[in-house]
């Protein structure tokens, strides 16, 4: 994706545009934004440098697949792969409107071909492959081209001894793609496994949200699992699960803090250590290829004996 | 053939068109000579409306044939295909879960793993089977069993039929999302002959937590599907009174399926459905299994995830454009 399209991209972003009350008239509109957490009302430039977190509350707003990556990537290291590949419709699905309308729309609204964008990178210095889900395109719902990029994503990492960081935020499966949708869990889930028993580490962070279909196949399979701060996470969403118990939900249900608590995640991680967070636990996970010092340190190996 | 307490929306003008026809049958004959005439005119319009009617259900009608309640159900299956047949509990870590089946059973001379969603046969069965919506638990111990079963060099045979994984509070805070992808990582792997059959309902990822491997068989008016008709009418229309619409676009039925390349072979089912003659299905379903394992069983194990994982790795790369 050119640079252009990515400012382009970035400039679609859904705000809440507030009414510049304090700002002088002369401001451009959209400088100043209302903070979803704590209703303050922030400058633009603040809330991007923070990485859309707020300087007043910590609350964490949506960001884009490209701003995950970058934020993610050394500098200049992000390359893309399959970066032009979109859906066929494959079952020509129309219920209320047709599918390739949908996609036609998600594409238009979001300058990006489809739900996520993966490449390589380097991630303190490692070698990577990164992914990162844009709820904006269709609630990043999972169906064929989602699946297959996730599944190439592996299998590079795999063939490139590259470890794997992968962001998520989705509604799920992509409904109008039917079973083939459904498929990509087990499909990812595949890939996961092929990646896994080639003893590379893959590390994933859930953003908000993550649910569904993509909750239950390839993120939950990681070595290590992060979260955003307030984050929801969960295979069946709040709404059905009260409309189905009829019991009010607890407080915190479904947040990263609770799954932390529930011991399905190890750690929530504010967005702006992020980066700092994956490269170090990589630091770990990547050292596979044990220096023969570090191994004899580690488990002395009596000298002389038997050579 | 099975008397049937249940009748389904659609079955409703023939059986509507029954009951004139006992009606008649109860006057006297004798009195009326044209009655008899009357009663074989009715009795043959019936059938071909029978005819007419269950040769081309709509998915939506399919759906409800599925979900009938009198239709045969794992537990029947476990108890007329396998024999030898020990019961294994628990996930080790929490409870058992009695909306999933998981056992070793013996069928036509092969030692297997069954494993299967457990739909209850009335409403107190349902309750205590959670209407065969599985908890983290559930799926906890048929991956447990999926373990045994390559850890023995035993292969496993599946029976799909569940509205989903239970949208509960407790299932979220357990894991419900990470129980599902642990099963679908597993399956993925498993280093021995996995045979799935979808015998009534594949509701989502809680059918396809047990519901991938080397063959799936599907019966004629099973169904597998993304989302519920119903929640993709809710989700699209805002609405759920339009599933018979989602159910045609979301092309769910074993036919769809087979034409999609995700399901291997359809059992074909007496007119009506399977709960009109449980002895033929259960028989239907028993030969196909032993057939499929039976191919299986052969296939040199590496060989088998390969291949499998090549299936699963095709399905919707033939649908993207770069
Ligand atoms: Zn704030």
């Amino acid at each position: 994706m050119p640079v252009s399209d990515w400012f382009r991209a970035r400039e679609q972003r859904r705000y809440t545009v507030a009414s510049p009350k304090t700002a002088s008239a002369d401001l451009p509109d959209g400088v100043w934004l209302k903070c979803a957490g704590c209703k303050h009302t922030v400058y633009r430039g603040d809330l991007e440098k923070n990485l859309n977190v707020c300087p007043h509350c910590g609350h964490h707003t949506e960001l884009t697949a490209f701003e995950r990556l970058l934020a993610l990537a050394d500098d200049g290291t992000f390359e893309e792969t399959d970066a032009t590949m979109t859906s066929t419709d494959p079952l020509r699905f129309t219920a209320a409107k047709p599918y390739a309308e949908t996609l036609a729309a998600a594409r238009e609204k979001t300058g990006l071909s489809e739900a996520v964008v993966t490449g390589r990178a380097l991630v303190g210095g490692h070698p990577a492959v990164l992914g990162a889900m844009d709820f904006r395109f269709i609630g990043a719902s999972m169906g064929s081209v989602v699946g297959e990029k996730v599944s190439r994503a592996f299998d590079r990492a795999r063939d490139e001894r590259r470890a794997v960081v992968f962001v998520t935020a989705s509604g799920g499966a992509r409904m109008q793609e039917g079973m083939i949708s459904l498929m990509q869990m087990a499909k990812t889930a595949a890939a996961v496994r092929r990646f896994s028993d080639a003893g590379l580490p893959f590390v994933a962070v859930l953003g908000n949200p993550t649910y569904g279909g993509v909750t239950a196949s390839f993120p939950v399979l990681a070595d290590v699992i992060l979260a955003e701060p307030g984050a929801m996470v969960g295979f069946a969403g709040p709404k059905l699960v009260e409309e189905t118990t009829r019991q009010s939900l607890p407080k915190g249900f479904q947040t990263a803090e609770s799954l932390v608590r529930h011991g399905f995640v190890d750690a929530v991680v504010p967005r702006t250590e992020l980066a700092q967070t994956v490269a170090r636990v990589l630091d770990y996970l990547c050292a596979q290829e044990v220096p023969e010092a570090a191994e004899g340190a580690a488990c002395p190996v009596p000298r002389g004996e038997g050579s | 053939m099975a008397a049937v307490r249940h009748v389904m929306e659609f079955e409703r003008p023939i059986v509507e068109l029954e009951r004139q026809l006992e009606d008649l049958k109860r006057l006297d004959v004798s009195a009326q000579p044209e009655l008899a005439e009357e009663i074989a005119r009715l009795e043959s319009e019936i059938e071909m409306l029978k005819d007419a009617l269950y040769s081309a259900l709509t998915p939506w009608e399919r759906v409800q044939v599925a979900r009938h309640p009198e239709r045969p159900k794992t537990q029947d299956y476990v108890a007329a295909l396998f024999s030898e047949v020990v019961e294994l509990r628990g996930d080790r870590a929490y409870g058992d879960d009695e909306a999933m089946f998981a056992g070793f059973g013996t069928l036509d001379g092969v030692r297997c793993v069954v494993i299967g969603h457990r739909k209850g046969k009335n409403t107190a069965e349902n309750i205590r089977r959670n209407f065969g919506s599985p908890h983290p638990e559930g799926f906890r111990k048929a991956r447990r069993a999926m373990l045994l079963a390559e850890k023995f060099g035993l292969p496993v045979v599946s029976f799909l039929d569940t509205a989903g994984a239970y949208p509960g509070i407790e299932a979220e805070e357990r894991g419900q999302a990470w129980a599902i992808a642990e099963c679908l990582e597993t399956l993925a792997g498993l280093r021995t002959p996995v045979v799935v059959v979808g015998i009534g309902e594949g509701g989502s990822g809680g059918a396809l937590a047990i519901g991938f491997g080397d063959r799936l068989i599907m019966l004629e008016n099973a169904y597998y599907s993304v989302i519920s008709p119903e929640m993709a009418s809710l989700i699209l229309f805002k609405d759920p009174q339009h599933a018979a619409e989602t159910a045609s676009a979301l092309r769910l039925t074993a036919a769809d399926l087979v034409e999609l390349g995700i399901a291997d072979e359809v059992v074909q089912e007496p007119r009506g459905g399977a709960h009109r003659d449980p002895a033929l299905v259960l028989a239907a379903v028993e030969a196909a299994v032993s057939r499929a394992l039976r191919d299986l069983l052969g296939v040199p194990r590496d060989e088998l995830v390969t291949r499998r994982q090549a299936r699963l790795a095709a399905i919707g790369a033939a649908f993207v454009r770069e």
